[in-house]
């Protein structure tokens, strides 16, 4: 007979509300196999795992059911207690009556029902449970940060700085992300180049990182400490060891007319580009799509005017391998766009400002491009249209962004104080120009917020008009812009020169299809998730992961930065250890019944099943079977639920454990 | 504050099993969001919809569950890959046969309920509990239950009748 101990917890009152707690753990002591049970305030409280302890030895008990919360909130807080207490922690186990009962049932009786019968299942799971001994694995101390904007270059410094290697994977020709097009940031208007490029150049010069850029992750094998991951280096058309970065070919190319993705679409490059001045590596690509060479065949022009013959018309894309321990996922944020979108999307376009076809409608990037020096004006402020200096501005903030009509209803989070910037750097510029700011909502949370948006409302003169705007057209050279302001109560229109849209951060294009490489969950926006909201906020559920930047949801610099250092401390601290204990929770092959069919070997998602030939002492082959590597082994139990003779299981799930809860229904 | 009661004639036992990573985290966040839904429903945690076995759910039904629930993680998002897309060839070929058996399909849902939609477990949760309710307890199974008790003797006739009537 089992010996079990059940502790119900009342959490406060989150649990005892609606659930009566002493009702359980009487209910508990009722069945067979229980030798001790009670309840208590706060379970995980100090005295509360101490209680659990004491029972534990003084019961001399056999098996632990913690009645609480989650487990995903405190399995293991528990377990380790009821380790110290003597009992292997795989013995103790959690019923959740908070998030999945007094929770979500408003009425006592049914709640303490249903609690009363969580209990009953789950000690039934304990008194089958087996002990289980840890797995130690060995831990690559290399990592691989996907994503090279401030959110990959600081945790990828941080890590490199700490004396591990860094494998740096960037989609684009160069690192920099969107901090690099950005002109000057708030709260402090310093120069978003200049505090950027140097930590780009620290990036390419570091000894411990390894930087492939105009790079793809291909494949993610393996787990936590033990990743091997595919890194489809795309063919950049130049030979990285020989190019010196002169740039001749640039100046030679004839195709110059290809609106530049840096600039937003307004200034103009070559075929063969770096996408700007400063990029890292200063190491030209060919943008194949537009080359004429790759199109017809003839022209080949930088190949011969390139010095060092650096210039690979042939070049194919490489594979390339690299183990590493951790990861960290930095891929940032992509900006919305206002054009109309395909019929099934889920977001919507904005048919009633033009679809995007008024070219003096822009959004915020083209603004930060528009005014900072390195950008296609020289740091001007001039429309598109007719390149004119516009003297009226109007600025929208949330365009797409807490617009559930759209397809939205989250905070951009970053626009409010990116607008106040805008209208200072405007009256920076053009003195006698006026700005309008259509807003919801102006705010500005974080240090330093609240006193720079004063700043551009009382001292720069921006007109902050609370209300939405309804229609946008062109008229003649101007832009007709309709709204209200709600304060006032009456409607508002103003002829414009320039509309500036502060449009929704949206999650990065292929983020759902990274996360499925990684396996790692994201929200229905894209927007990576975290393994719990407040105490988990830069790992990801999946062990071994990490999360930094925008690529999370809507974040600024300095939180950004202060993330991808978290995640970079995260790293250190799974590197500070050359053995890993996991997760014993694998599958195991019962050699005597296997037929060796191989069909668990078909389905193991890790490839974790091998072959193996058993043979007698004359070295005769009696049968083959089917055995499971541990260490690569994930533990999802799709080989068990498989296997037609019932040869292979899954330690902490195993079929008697599962029976046993059915058969207490 | 609490709403006015429903008494119903009969309240449905529902089991779901779900897997960790996904559907377990949606219901966990139904839970922290404080939403509200039948409290008929059981769950049995499964490291991934890959481990579930039909045999459980066959089990289910004969120990009582008058509907079943399987829920995972949205093909392309299992944890660990491919789980979910083996449960789902699995299951189609086990609905099948449950169909032939004479089981009411309409009380076995699969459903993907991710990690962030705690609102869509509440849905789908509170849609199978009333959907079940109205068709009425579960009967064929729990019958097969108490009829096929077999007496573990082997040389009986009826055994050695059933044995004559297949070879
Ligand atoms: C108009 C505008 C103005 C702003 N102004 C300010 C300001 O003044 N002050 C401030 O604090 N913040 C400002 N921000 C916010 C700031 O831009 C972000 O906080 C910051 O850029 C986030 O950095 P990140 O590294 O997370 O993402 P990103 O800058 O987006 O970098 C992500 C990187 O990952 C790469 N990548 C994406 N997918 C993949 C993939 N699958 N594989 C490999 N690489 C990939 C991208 O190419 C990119 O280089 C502004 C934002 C906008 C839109
Ligand atoms: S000319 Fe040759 S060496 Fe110079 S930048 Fe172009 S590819 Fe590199
Ligand atoms: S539990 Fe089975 S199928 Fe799943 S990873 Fe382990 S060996 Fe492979
Ligand atoms: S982990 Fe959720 S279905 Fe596989």
């Amino acid at each position: 007979m089992s010996r079990i101990g059940v502790f119900v917890c009342h959490c406060g009152e989150n649990i005892s509300r609606t659930v009566d707690v002493e009702r359980v753990a009487k209910e508990a002591g009722d069945i067979p196999g229980v030798a001790f049970s009670c309840d208590y305030k706060y379970m995980c409280s100090d005295p509360g795992q101490n209680l659990l302890k004491k029972a534990v030895a003084d019961n001399n008990l056999d098996g632990v059911l913690v009645a609480a919360c989650s487990p995903r909130m405190h399995e293991k807080t528990f377990r380790k207690a009821a380790s110290a207490a003597g009992l292997n922690p795989y013995l103790c186990e959690m019923g959740n009556i908070r998030e999945h009962c007094s929770w979500v049932h408003e009425d006592r009786e049914e709640a303490t029902a249903k609690a009363s019968d969580i209990v009953k299942l789950m000690v039934e799971r304990v008194k089958k449970g087996k002990s289980l001994a840890p797995i130690t694995v060995p831990v690559t101390k290399k990592a691989l940060v996907i994503g090279g904007g401030i959110a990959g270059i600081q945790a990828a410094l941080d890590i490199a700085d700490a004396g591990h290697q860094v494998v740096m994977v960037e989609r684009e020709p160069s690192i920099g992300g969107h901090m690099a097009q950005l002109s000057e940031t708030f709260p402090t208007l310093d120069c978003s180049q200049c505090i950027m490029t140097p930590k780009m150049v620290d990036v390419a010069n570091h000894p411990n990182i390894t930087l492939y850029t105009f790079a793809e992750i291909e494949k993610v094998e393996g787990y936590i400490g033990n990743f091997q991951v595919t890194v489809r280096k795309k063919a950049r058309s130049v030979d990285e060891s020989k190019c010196t970065g002169c740039g001749v070919c640039m100046t030679k190319c004839p195709k110059k007319k290809i609106p530049n993705e840096f600039d937003q679409g307004h200034g103009m490059r070559t075929a063969i580009y770096v996408p700007f001045p400063q990029a890292v590596p200063n190491t030209p690509v060919i943008d194949r799509q537009n080359c004429t060479m790759f199109q017809s065949g003839k022209c080949g022009v930088c190949q011969k005017v390139c010095g060092p013959g650096a210039v690979d018309f042939e070049q194919q894309d490489t594979l390339i391998v690299e183990p590493v321990g951790a990861i960290v996922v930095a891929t940032g944020f992509k900006l919305y766009s206002i054009e109309r979108q395909p019929e099934d999307s889920p977001i919507q376009g904005y048919g009633e400002f033009g679809y995007g076809t008024i070219p003096d409608i822009i959004d915020g990037m083209t603004f930060e491009r528009l005014a900072s020096a390195s950008g296609p004006t020289g740091g001007k402020i001039l429309r598109p249209s007719d390149g004119k200096e516009p003297k009226q501005v109007v600025f929208i903030q949330c365009v797409g962004s807490r617009a559930r009509e759209k397809g939205i209803s989250y905070c951009s989070k970053v626009c409010c104080m990116y607008t106040a910037k805008h209208t200072m750097l405007y009256h920076h510029k053009v003195h006698d120009g006026q700005a309008y700011v259509f807003y919801m909502d102006a705010r500005t949370p974080g240090k330093g917020y609240d006193e720079f948006w004063r700043r551009a409302v009382e001292e720069e003169e921006a007109v902050y008009i609370r209300g939405m705007v309804s229609r946008m057209y062109q008229r003649g050279d101007k832009i007709v812009v309709m709204g209200s302001d709600t304060l006032v109560g009456v409607q508002v229109e103003i002829e414009a020169d320039l509309v500036v849209m502060a449009t929704a951060v949206q999650a990065q294009d292929g983020a759902d299809l990274l996360a499925q490489k990684l396996g790692i969950s994201y929200d229905k926006y894209n927007f990576y998730s975290e393994a719990h909201a407040k105490l988990k906020p830069v790992e990801c559920a999946t062990a071994g992961i990490y999360l930094a930047g925008a690529c999370q949801g809507p974040k600024d610099i300095p939180d950004t930065v202060s993330q991808a250092s978290a995640a970079a401390a995260k790293v250190m601290t799974l590197f500070a250890k050359d053995q890993l204990e996991r997760d014993p929770v694998v599958a195991k092959v019962n050699e005597k019944y296997c037929v060796g069919c191989l069909a668990c070997k078909k389905v193991c998602p890790y490839g974790a099943v091998e072959e193996r030939e058993i043979r007698d002492r004359q070295g005769n082959l009696v049968k083959v079977v089917a055995s499971v590597n541990p260490g690569v082994c994930g533990g999802c139990g799709t080989c068990q639920a498989t296997c037609p003779s019932k040869s292979v299981e899954l330690d902490g799930y195993t079929d008697e454990q599962i029976m046993a809860m059915i058969e207490a229904l | 504050m609490h709403a006015e009661k429903l008494q119903h004639d009969f309240e449905p036992k529902i089991v779901a099993f779900v897997c960790t990573w996904c559907t377990y985290a949606g219901a966990d966040l139904a839970g922290t969001s404080r939403m509200q839904y039948p409290a008929n429903v059981r769950v049995l945690k499964f490291p991934c919809t890959g481990r579930i076995d039909p045999v459980f759910i066959l089990r289910a039904f004969q120990k009582g569950a008058d509907g079943v629930l399987v829920s995972g993680c949205h093909p392309g998002d299992c944890h660990y890959m491919a789980g979910n897309f083996h449960a789902r060839r699995r299951f189609a070929a086990f609905r099948a046969l449950l169909g032939f058996v004479g089981v009411d399909l309409e009380r076995l849902q699969f459903s993907w309920v991710s990690a962030a939609e705690g609102g869509k477990w509440v849905e789908v949760v509170t849609e199978l509990t009333e959907k079940v309710r109205a068709m009425g307890p579960m009967k064929e199974f729990k019958a097969l239950e108490d009829e096929e008790q077999w007496s573990g003797a082997l040389n009986t006739p009826e055994l050695r009748e059933a044995f004559e009537s297949i070879t």
